[in-house]
């Protein structure tokens, strides 16, 4: 189980949390005109890559806040956490 | 007389208190502090169980986690275990153990007769043989897999025993209490580090308690015995026995159990039975020590046949004999330790050395006390069924392929010792890759992945002294880390005896005209032959090899056998074992009961339960529960005899004819406040909510990204900057994850809040021609006319004396109300509207007259809003805005979701107007059309419509706009069911709408 650092309540086990997929992906602004890849690209695209990932999480059984966490996905280490307004 | 093999005064048990047990059926005694296995050892008891496979009788073989064959059924305390491993459960009165795998008895086993078929049993048996005809599984392959294979019986009652968990935080954890575990635990905790110190055994000291060796000029034991009273007096200490960490999780994450209850004679109503520990760490130490590992031999399964380690603790810790004319058959000098130990209690055992001959403090101290030692030597076969009596041994030639000479020699045990493999299971599980040391042919850990570091035997540093320092040095690092302290320890004195080099021989010939299986692994039955087959059957990874020969399968995940087998592949393959490579560790390193993982998470405990304030009144009144998610909600209030689609369909037709009540606290409500929050609602619902005045509701629909349905729902506009949001029960937590996903990350720069407010509202419907009536009766203070409180009005009001809101929505598509109080005043709410509506015949209903009425209405829910619906599917295209943008629109646009064939909501009816049409159905054109038989789309929720008096469904079918009028079948292979039915609207009842408005 992992032991992730909420910014705001501190260290936690995993369970308490929810995960939120990859933090990079931007929406496209409301009522502009996208293409289909680019809409395609936000809703389903993902790269599912090995190494550091920026991802969110919600501290669902916390502060009910989402932040961002840069994970390792084949080790799963933690290098930082961040609040949505932070850089990472 | 009992407990003949006992020796006088030796070992740690005590001998003033006797325990009465039973072994397949037979009464005997041993003493407090026995394990079950040390107290039928005493009794002359070798014979513990049949092999898996084979059936071939087995004996204990090791003294501890190691031992691969004393798996037994253990009754204990009116519950009944399979697979207890005998060398590690203590002794407690009443005890009651039988073996398993063998019928009618372990004496006598007809499965035995395997044995003589053995060559119809090779590796990859099972694969081989019962992989067709696929009709034979069922009735001939899997009864006799299972009848055959079976070892214990799980129980099937329920289990009355408590376990619990508890979580933890410490600077270190200490896995073993062995020299390194104790060493390190001490070093660390004198510098005021947190520390936990867990020993999977009773006794502390692991093999501080068997070896010839003193620190301190005090002997192991009382060493052990010093360091660890010290420990415990300190207030940063834990120290626990009796618990096994058995899985290293990421992120320091390692998980015990501690056995609390079994051993205990009188155990009170509340002590667990066994407690999963979770413990975080900032530092692990790794002392897990190592186990002796076999030599392969002929027969060397043969009861009897044990590992020397086994034998001396035996002997040492429990003053057990496991023979009186012992063979110790070895490859180094541990072995010689146990033969001494024999020799001090009168016996007479013989050496056997593959070595040639040589000098080291060991070797000459058994010479000085006159034990007969033949070096070049080994065992080749054992002789005896049920108990070893005699050994062919031989003499070895120089390469050791063959013999010189060999002889009979006969025997009552043969004590076995083929060098130390260290225990590298948790440092392998937290990630660590191994590497191979060729020093003492084994693997050991390699760089760390996590912040653990392994010491001593269990790193492969195998004398005490090493281990000592590694164990004081690794405690005093972690204590710099942790506290910035360098607490120096005196390391102290220690004297030891020296060793000479191992001889890597791991497996004796056989010459040809033997015929005898050498067993590797023992618990699942692999012997040298199935590896062979399996190498020239072209199997290569040993990852493959394993699976195919199930070596090291078994629930002693292969502590014994790993390292033979993998020797055996690299001979056979002509490479070095690091080459070869090892199999991956998986959690558990023992097993570990079902009850301990599930701890107190049983019964009503399973989840959490949720009430509504109502709940009582439900009870009282005969309702039947359902459960919908977490919440318990009245399904339908039985009357009499009646069956539930008389309830709700007596429910239903109460509120269409008079006026019904429904608990709809469980609904999902949001409170969304701030000068944003329209816009906010705007984006988040597709249709338009700029312009709700204060005082009035209005339905929403909610899609996903993807453009499906999320859920729907009336949001309120209570004041200018505040508005009440419900949502489906289902649905509740989800819609406010994604609503404060979209606050928080996507448009941080709206001013809006949102908080859930379920548990702070009780909610009654009151539905049905006669609601207003009851309504103006409950507020006779308030003017709740069409005029004032037209359909989606909302107003403020008071229920005698009672701040209450009321909205008039409706779900059953009746005239309708929904009252909302603060939850303390839920219950006074209810007696008052039922105490008031009597007059009109008021009933309360459950969900299941609430799914009729919203069903013949054509409401969609849950089973409609499946996440695989667009709005258009559900005929909600309504609903959906054109001018402005909102969260999902943009999918809407695809292709796929603007087919003119597009699925779309339907209603079907039975043609024969009286079979129901079961939920799930598929509905084909078809129905004796050839498999597959195409799948126009799915009956999604069906109901006895009371308005019509007949059965009623929805569909999502396929061209669903088009279909209006055709006749097809709806076929349930589920319930072996086929109905014609004809496709009519979804609306049912009242398709404009006229009664809410009314
Ligand atoms: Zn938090």
């Amino acid at each position: 189980m992992l032991y992730i650092k909420c910014p705001y309540c501190g260290m936690r086990s995993q369970n308490e949390f929810a995960y939120g997929g990859d933090a990079s992906v931007k929406r496209p602004e409301l009522n502009k005109d996208v293409t289909d890849k680019e809409w395609d690209d936000f809703v389903y695209n993902r790269k599912s890559l090995r190494g550091k990932h920026i991802e969110l999480w919600h501290h669902v059984s916390g502060c009910r806040q989402w932040f961002k966490a840069q994970r390792d996905t084949a080790t799963h280490e933690i290098f930082k956490t961040a609040t949505m307004n932070e850089e990472i | 007389m009992s407990q003949e093999f006992r020796i006088k005064e030796k070992g740690y048990i005590n001998r003033n208190k006797t325990i009465n047990f039973k072994f397949n059926g037979k009464n005997y005694t041993g003493y407090e502090g026995d394990t079950l296995a040390s107290a039928l050892l005493a009794n002359g008891v070798h014979l513990v169980g049949r092999s898996f496979k084979y059936h071939r009788p087995r004996g204990f073989f090791a003294a501890g986690v190691d031992e691969p064959n004393a798996k037994l059924q253990v009754e204990l305390n009116g519950h009944s275990e399979p697979n207890v491993n005998a060398t590690e459960i203590e002794l407690v009165e009443g005890i009651s153990a039988t073996s398993q795998n063998c019928w009618p008895s372990v004496e006598f086993d007809i499965g035995a007769i395997n044995n003589l078929l053995n060559k119809f049993f090779p590796a990859g048996f099972y694969y081989k043989t019962f992989m067709w005809p696929k009709s034979f599984w069922y009735k001939i392959y899997e009864p006799f897999i299972r009848k055959a294979a079976g070892l214990g019986v799980a129980s099937i009652e329920k289990d009355r025993e408590r376990y619990e968990h508890k979580f933890e935080y410490c600077d270190l954890l200490v896995t073993g209490s062995g020299p390194a575990g104790l060493a390190s635990a001490y070093a660390a905790a004198k510098s005021g580090a947190k520390v936990i110190l867990a020993e999977d055994k009773h006794r502390f000291g692991g093999s501080l308690l068997m070896d010839d060796v003193s620190i301190d000029n005090l002997s192991g034991k009382d060493w052990t015995d010093k360091i660890v009273s010290e420990l415990k007096e300190m207030p940063n200490v834990t120290v626990k026995n009796r618990s096994q960490v058995f899985g290293y999780y990421d992120h320091n994450m390692l998980v015990m159990f501690e056995r609390t209850g079994d051993h205990r004679e009188k155990k009170s109503e509340f002590t667990p039975r066994q407690r999963l520990w979770y413990i975080r760490c900032k530092e692990v130490i790794l002392s897990t020590g190592s186990i002796e590992r076999p030599i392969v031999f002929g027969n060397n399964d043969t009861p009897g046949v044990m590992l020397s380690s086994g034998a001396k603790e035996y002997m040492k810790v429990y003053g057990v004999l496991v023979g009186r004319k012992p063979i110790i058959f070895t490859n180094n000098d541990s072995a010689y330790e146990t033969a001494i130990e024999f020799k001090n209690n009168g016996v007479e055992p013989l050496i056997l050395d593959t070595r040639k001959e040589q000098n080291s403090d060991l070797i000459n101290e058994a010479k000085n006390k006159g034990i007969k030692i033949k070096f070049n030597h080994a065992v080749i076969k054992a002789n005896g069924y049920k108990k070893v009596k005699s050994a062919i041994i031989g003499e070895l030639s120089d390469d050791k392929t063959e013999y010189k000479n060999t002889n009979n020699v006969e025997c009552d045990c043969i004590c076995v010792s083929g060098f130390w493999t260290p225990s590298v299971h948790l440092a392998s599980q937290s990630g660590n890759k191994l590497k191979f040391d060729k020093e003492i042919d084994s693997f050991i850990p390699d760089k760390s992945k996590q912040n653990e570091i392994t010491v001593g035997a269990a790193n492969g540093d195998f004398t005490l002294k090493n281990t000592l320092n590694a164990g004081f040095k690794a405690g005093n690092e972690v204590s710099k880390k942790i506290n910035n302290k360098d607490v120096a320890i005196q390391v102290p004195n220690v004297t030891e005896k020296n060793h000479k080099v191992h001889d890597k021989f791991w497996c004796s010939p056989l010459p040809k005209n033997l015929k005898a299986k050498r067993f590797v692994d023992f618990q699942n039955d692999v012997s040298v032959t199935d590896i062979e087959i399996a190498l020239r059957e072209g199997y290569r990874s040993i990852e493959h090899v394993k699976r195919y020969t199930t070596l090291g399968m078994a629930t002693d995940q292969g502590r014994t056998s790993n390292l033979n087998g993998l020797q055996l592949v690299s001979n056979i393959e002509n490479k070095i074992v690091p080459e070869v490579g090892h199999t991956t560790f998986r959690p558990p390193f023992t097993p570990v009961t079902i009850g301990t993982i599930v701890g107190r998470e049983v019964g009503k405990h399973f989840m959490p339960t949720r009430l509504t304030p109502i709940h009582e009144w439900h009870v009282k009144n005969n309702a039947v529960f359902v459960d919908a998610g977490a919440w318990k909600r009245p399904r339908y209030y039985k009357i009499g005899n009646e069956t539930m689609l008389d309830a709700a369909n007596r429910e239903a037709k109460n509120v269409r004819d008079k006026v019904g009540i429904c608990d709809v606290t469980t609904l999902g409500k949001i409170d969304v406040k701030g000068p944003d929050a329209a816009e906010f609602l705007n984006r988040v619902y597709t249709n338009a909510w700029m312009k709700l005045p204060v005082g009035k509701a209005r339905y929403g629909v909610m899609l996903r990204e993807d453009g499906m349905v999320m859920d729907d729902g009336t949001t309120t506009r209570i004041a200018e900057n505040h508005y009440h949001m419900t949502t489906t029960t289902a649905q509740a937590a989800n819609v406010l994850s994604h609503l404060e996903y979209y606050l928080q990350i996507i448009w941080p720069e709206l001013n809006v809040n949102v908080v859930s407010t379920t548990e702070q509202w009780a909610g009654a419907a009151l539905a049905g021609p006669k609601s207003r009536d009851v309504l103006a009766k409950l507020f006779p203070n308030s003017n709740v006319s069409n005029e004032t409180l037209p359909f989606m009005g909302y107003m403020e009001a008071n229920l005698f004396g009672i701040p209450a809101r009321i909205f008039r929505i409706s779900f059953s598509g009746e005239l309708a109300y929904e009252i909302n109080v603060r939850s303390d005043y839920g219950m006074f709410m209810w007696e008052k509207i039922m105490e008031i509506g009597k007059e009109y015949g008021i009933q309360p209903y459950g969900t299941e007259a609430l799914s009729t009425l919203r069903i013949e209405m054509g409401h969609v829910a849950g089973p409609e809003l499946d996440g695989r619906t667009i709005p258009y599917d559900v005929s909600l295209e309504g609903m959906v805005s054109k001018k402005k943008d909102f969260i999902g629109k943009r999918s809407l646009t695809k292709l796929a979701f603007n087919q003119q064939d597009r699925q779309k909501i339907v209603g079907l009816i039975p043609l024969d107007r009286k079979t129901s049409i079961p939920e799930g159905s598929h509905l084909v054109l078809d129905k004796n059309a050839k498999l597959p038989n195409p799948k126009l789309g799915h009956v999604s929720s069906s109901c006895w419509s009371v308005e019509n008096n007949n059965p009623f469904s929805l569909a999502i079918i396929k061209d669903g706009k088009n279909m209006i009028g055709k006749k097809l079948f709806a076929v349930s292979p589920l319930k072996n069911k086929s109905i014609e039915v004809e496709v009519i609207s979804s609306h049912y009842v009242d398709h404009e709408g006229k009664r809410v408005r009314s």
